[in-house]
């Protein structure tokens, strides 16, 4: 099986790295090992975690770091790219690079945001929000939503707001089972009938007096049509606020990009895990899967976005970190101490263990020697710790454009 | 370590889980398989019989990031924790062999029988079968009793030779696809073999809790095929996606049972054809006058075999094939599933998405690996659906195939 490149990895940043390449015409697979980090999306996209300009604000940032890597210029310029790729999926979004935005969280706090999809409440100011009274409105038994903290959060930023519970029918049949009525399931009933009964509801629970009514994100599970639908039919300001657990945004965002991926003729081997490379020299000319075995898949370029820990594109052991794939050189190849930090909610410098890569393209190295046709892309990259920086749908997007760009200048 | 223990308790398998979304009275995969795993070991009365919702698509799996065989911990489960023996129901639904050969002894009766409201109704008050289902109709002449007949002393002239598993739903439902596979394979200059001796895969037998009976015919089957990939030096190949799925994986996961030295030669004949073709080894020669517009449903256990770009690969290759990949959304049949009274509901619910999609698409065929995904779709849609190599036999130019790929020789 010949392809032009072979993604593993198909998450955030394998499905831009495809997508963008595929609109360029190219043959390209991606094999993705379970689903990705994808499925616990705030609805947000997180360029630089700051008030302001992130672009800026990386300046500030090691020289080891994948941005400073990228250099403010094609940062921006790839930052630039990123809403059109996402708009031609089906997926809009607000927001812009030049300055960040703020996104509301299941706990009640604004946090800076780069882009946001269309339907989730965001504020370009916390300190002087628009609106000033608010409804928070929750669904009888669903358990990852928590509406107190949010209006709490609400009035702390000067919204009078108030929390009503509602239900229907429908919702109401899946309180059988508590561990399942997760944001997803009630997604997969809200549509159609349902989401009439739904709309209906929020109208008798809101008051004319609310500006804003918030409601948890449980519509749209393929596509954007149940929310644009429960929205419409309310008819009045309303928008979702991010749940705890599974992210519906999440899962839509996933599903469309992957729709769009194979809508070009790409090919998304989902559930299929790549086992060992094929090596010429310092070419990689092909990779075994466990589905595919010895019908190889060859390609002139492989990128490689399999992720952190909880992808498994790294693996920690009590010894060492490792790159499971191909062994590839990774940045804290050893536990030491250094690498935690006692207190547990202080910065843990084992978070920025990751693929050592070599140039702008981010070329994979085996024992200090760059892979040439092997690039390293997102979240499995050394030098950022992306949950303290609000960095990593930044840099999985980001350094998949600039890869992506290069293999495209090269042939 | 036990197999649950790399859970992360991060819920994605609930998020595809066909029967999480549509049934309250299901505890989901996470709460059946490694959360309930834990519970079971401490103590065995923590079963739930509730188990039994599970459909084993195995969607779970394919989702989980942390690689836990969740649908193999339920299905394992079910098997070791559930107390009751099987109904007689539930015999009936897997014992697809021994019913098979029954009915197609007396095809005409039967078949005539299985449409009738009448017999639906006693079925569906005493036996607990669905009343909205009709039992998919039996072949006059089994597959094999053709084969022998007409078609194997033929196979002889080919020079290299390849072993056909059938399975029931060829033998005894549909012979014509047996017929199929024999002339597509034909055209590309291979003959074609039976196994030494061929019984059910078993995957009724092990959804329906027959584990034993499943064992012994898996030992029988895992015989022949050591016999054949040594014979032949070519795989054996199946048309169904299920029994291959069950060969391969189910065999080692849910019986127990060592396959290891053949897995790799239990094989779909999409995936043997497309590699033949790919590599030169033969040429097709299309049909000229083909325009169809095809949509293909992924069966689930394709999608677990990861081999969806094989069918998919061979139907694009078809020219005046206008293809649709269908999202991988379950039909919700699942084998014998779906034809249980108490499952019904469900099961036409899981499969609603899939059937609304095929209205909207309005194809003139449906092409799918799996016959049971076929009966789900024909009888909740409009919609005629047929096995990829039918569709190669149909595509195909029989003829001019088999010339060119005679001169190769």
């Amino acid at each position: 099986m010949k392809f032009d490149t072979v993604i593993i990895g198909g998450g955030l940043s394998g499905l831009t790295a495809g997508i963008s390449l595929a609109e360029a015409g190219r043959k390209v697979a991606i094999v993705s090992t379970g689903q990705s980090a994808m499925h616990f999306s705030s609805g947000s996209l997180e360029l630089l975690s700051c008030p302001g300009n992130p672009i800026e604000a990386m300046a500030k940032l090691p020289s080891d770091h994948p941005y400073s890597r990228l250099g403010a210029d094609r940062a921006a310029r790839f930052a630039a790219e990123v809403p059109g790729i996402f708009a031609r999926a089906g997926i809009k979004t607000a927001g812009t690079h030049e300055a960040n935005h703020y996104r509301l969280t299941p706990v009640g706090m604004f946090k800076p945001a780069w882009l946001t999809l269309e339907d989730y409440i965001t504020v370009e100011n916390p300190a002087d929000i628009p609106w000033r009274s608010a409804c928070v409105i929750n669904l009888h038994g669903f358990l990852d939503f928590y509406p107190d903290f949010i209006a709490a959060g609400l009035n702390r930023a000067g919204v009078s707001t108030r929390t009503v519970a509602i239900s229907a029918p429908a919702i109401e049949r899946r309180r059988e089972s508590t561990t399942e009525m997760r944001a997803t399931n009630i997604a997969r009933v809200l549509h159609g009938d349902t989401a009439k009964e739904l709309a209906r509801a929020i109208r008798n629970a809101a008051s004319p007096d609310d500006e804003m009514i918030l409601l948890p994100a449980v519509a749209g599970f393929r596509d954007f049509e149940a929310s644009r639908m429960l929205k419409a039919e309310v008819g009045r300001p309303m928008a979702y606020v991010a749940t705890m657990g599974t992210s519906v945004p999440g899962v839509r965002a996933q599903l469309m990009l992957e729709r769009r991926f194979t809508a070009l003729g790409g090919t998304y081997l989902p559930g299929d895990t790549v086992v060992r490379g094929h090596f010429d020299g310092t070419r990689l000319k092909a990779v075994e899967t466990a589905n595919f075995r010895s019908d190889l898949l060859h390609a002139r370029d492989f990128i490689l976005t399999s992720g952190s820990f909880f992808s498994r594109g790294l693996v920690a052991t009590p010894e060492r970190v490792e790159e499971p794939v191909f062994g590839l050189d990774v940045s804290t190849p050893v536990r030491s101490p250094e690498l935690f930090n006692k207190d547990l909610f202080s910065p843990q410098p084992f978070m920025k263990s990751g693929i050592l890569t070599q140039g702008s393209d981010f070329k994979a190295m085996r024992d200090g020697l760059p892979i040439e046709n092997l690039h390293v892309c997102g979240s499995a990259l050394a030098g950022a710790d992306a949950l303290k920086e609000g960095s990593g749908a930044g840099i999985a997007t980001l350094t998949a454009l600039a890869v992506s760009e290069k293999l495209k200048n090269n042939n | 370590m036990h197999n649950f223990e790399n859970c992360t308790k991060c819920t994605v398998c609930t998020v595809y889980c066909p029967v999480s979304a549509v049934n309250p009275s299901y505890p989901g995969p996470k709460q059946a398989g490694p959360d309930g795993e834990r519970l079971r070991l401490k103590k065995p009365r923590y079963f739930n019989e509730a188990l039994k919702y599970c459909l084993n698509c195995k969607r779970c799996e394919l989702a989980c990031p942390s690689n836990v065989p969740i649908a193999d911990i339920i299905q394992s489960a079910r098997i070791r924790y559930t107390r009751s023996a099987p109904s007689l129901r539930d015999r009936m639904l897997a014992e697809t062999d021994v019913v098979g050969r029954l009915a197609t002894a007396v095809a005409p009766v039967v078949n005539t029988a299985l449409r009738s409201p009448a017999i639906k109704a006693v079925l569906g008050a005493t036996a607990g079968i669905a009343p909205q289902r009709t039992m998919p109709a039996y072949a006059r002449e089994r597959f094999t009793t053709w084969f022998r007949r007409n078609a194997e002393e033929s196979q002889k002239q080919y020079p290299r030779q390849v072993t056909f598993f059938h399975g029931c739903y060829v033998n005894y439902n549909n012979p014509d696809l047996g017929r199929d596979l024999v002339a597509v394979f034909n055209a590309f200059g291979i003959g074609i073999r039976l196994m030494a001796d061929e019984k059910c895969c078993g995957i009724a037998k092990i959804a329906n809790r027959l584990t034993a009976r499943a064992s012994r015919d898996a030992l029988i089957n895992l015989e022949s095929i050591r016999c054949a990939v040594a014979e032949t030096g070519n795989p054996v190949v199946a048309t169904g996606s299920t029994c291959t799925y069950t060969m391969r994986d189910e065999y080692p996961h849910l019986l127990g049972l060592d396959n290891a030295d053949v897995r790799d030669n239990i094989t779909l004949a999409v995936k043997f054809l497309y590699s033949l073709i790919e590599s030169g080894e033969v040429t097709p020669v299309w049909r000229d006058d083909v325009s169809m517009r095809l949509a293909y449903h992924v069966p689930c256990h394709m999608q677990k075999l990861g081999w969806t770009y094989y069918t998919t690969s061979l139907m694009r290759m078809i020219p005046g094939v206008e293809l649709t990949v269908l999202d991988a959304d379950c039909c919700g049949m699942a084998g014998t599933y779906g034809f249980k009274k108490e499952n019904y509901r469900y099961s036409s619910e899981i499969g609603r998405p899939l059937f609304d999609k095929l209205a909207d698409l309005s194809p003139d065929m449906v092409v799918s690996d799996c016959e049971t995904c076929k009966w789900q779709i024909e009888m909740s849609t409009p919609f005629k659906v047929e096995n990829p190599v039918t569709i190669l036999a149909r595509t195909l130019d029989l003829e001019k195939t088999a010339a060119r790929n005679r001169k190769n020789h």
